[in-house]
């Protein structure tokens, strides 16, 4: 989807921002939240890593940008768990505000009503599947990507969108995020890093000498026919 | 419980987190055991310390070099490391001519059960924007300057793939005992964000 989380390329940021001898876990409840993942995925709340991820670039925008990185867990750990029924949003309201909330405070989750019946079962460990088809492409060739975003869950960040490319390294099959965040099946897919010079991504801005090496999806990638 | 805690830094989220903890508690389904546990486990067992042993065994076993960077997974999988699957993890060597660095744009992946959790940074807005369009202005904020003639090359984690730099060992090191290595290596050079 096209959301605030596809950052890569934006501008008015400012620098990056350093703390000198960071800690693990700033304060308490980011370990709480990083708890509650773990009891998500136990109770089958969050069922795999993708449908978590989708959850996240679901949250409230503006919470996206300030909530932080626990925060925006939070958010999508709030979604899922009140679209599996565990928690009541009103619930959850209710006690925020006797420890202190504000009816107005920001809330990063928004969860959604018709979750339906789909298959996030996984098939396997991990993430890497067989494919019965051989791959499209191979180290060398040259591709270009797909041109639009989708309204779902994708890995094709927008900053390389319809853009050429050079296959750089082949590996293997995998899961596919595209399907597997919606619960429609894991639809493994072959798996590509392709090598963008940066004038290719950032034209005439580009600083001199910098590839961005990308993972990406069969179904993500055309041959380029120059 | 914990509603009589005192909250010296709340916001709406450490507010929302806290009334979501305690109702999970109280179903049964989270428990503060759990919660220190995760402590522990992320500031004790899983961190940057098990990237730089894998980093000095880099440094001084040409072999083990060789295999790592031929497979990255198959070489760290003796070491049994915990604290998150890689499927698939690649180890970028710097060199003069060559620098690597890492990002995930889309989110904040991140080789755990090498570096542990990410700093915050990392997982910032203004990391995961700029690196892939200036990466030569964010290095040098971070006090890495790179000649014009090497190589940037900027690794977006957007699959399972994970990325780890193994930088290039500073010569001041020679010489040095090989158990006083690993204290050298810095989670930002695993990144790519540090020289050594």
């Amino acid at each position: 989807m096209d959301g605030i989380h596809d950052l890569g390329g934006k501008q008015g940021f400012g620098r990056v921002d350093r703390e000198i001898d960071e800690p693990v876990f700033h304060e308490r409840w980011e370990a709480a939240v990083f708890g509650m993942s773990a009891v998500a995925q136990t109770a089958g709340v969050v069922r795999n890593i993708d449908q978590f991820r989708h959850a996240i670039e679901c949250i409230e925008p503006r919470a996206y940008l300030t909530h932080g990185y626990y925060g925006r867990w939070l958010g999508a750990l709030e979604e899922l768990f009140v679209e599996a029924g565990v928690l009541a949003t009103t619930e959850i309201n209710a006690r925020a505000r006797r420890l202190g909330a504000e009816a107005d405070d920001l809330v990063a989750a928004r969860p959604r009503s018709s979750a339906g019946t789909v298959d996030y079962a996984p098939r396997a460990a991990g993430a890497q599947r067989a494919v019965s088809v051989e791959p499209r492409f191979d180290v060398g060739d040259r591709v270009r990507t797909r041109a639009h975003g989708v309204a779902g869950h994708t890995r094709l960040p927008a900053y390389a969108r319809d853009r050429t490319g050079t296959i750089v390294a082949t590996h293997g099959g995998w899961i596919y995020p595209d399907s597997n965040a919606h619960g429609e099946g894991e639809a493994p897919e072959h798996l590509y890093t392709v090598a963008f010079d940066g004038t290719q991504l950032w034209g005439a801005d580009a600083e001199p000498g910098v590839t961005l090496n990308i993972d990406l999806f069969e179904p993500y990638l055309e041959p380029d026919d120059g | 419980m914990a509603e009589h805690r005192p909250h010296p830094a709340s916001t709406p989220q450490s507010i929302r987190a806290e009334a979501i903890e305690i109702l999970l508690i109280e179903r049964g389904l989270l428990s503060e055991s759990v919660i220190d546990d995760v402590i522990v486990r992320f500031n004790e067992r899983v961190g940057p310390m098990n990237g730089a042993r894998v980093v000095v065994r880099a440094w001084t076993d040409p072999e083990f070099k060789t295999r790592l960077l031929a497979d990255g997974s198959a070489a760290v999988a003796e070491y049994d490391f915990e604290g998150g699957q890689v499927d698939k993890l690649v180890v970028v060597e710097n060199t003069e001519a060559v620098h690597n660095v890492v990002v995930c744009t889309l989110c904040s992946c991140y080789p755990w059960s090498l570096l542990g959790l990410p700093p915050r940074w990392y997982k910032d807005p203004a990391y995961r924007s700029r690196i892939v369009r200036e990466p030569r202005a964010v290095l040098e904020e971070f006090g890495v300057s790179l000649a014009e003639s090497t190589s940037v090359q900027v690794w977006d984690s957007s699959a399972e793939v994970r990325y780890l730099v193994l930088p290039q060992r500073p010569t001041s090191s020679i010489g040095l005992d090989e158990a006083d290595l690993p204290a050298l290596v810095t989670r930002d050079s695993m990144i790519g964000v540090a020289l050594l």
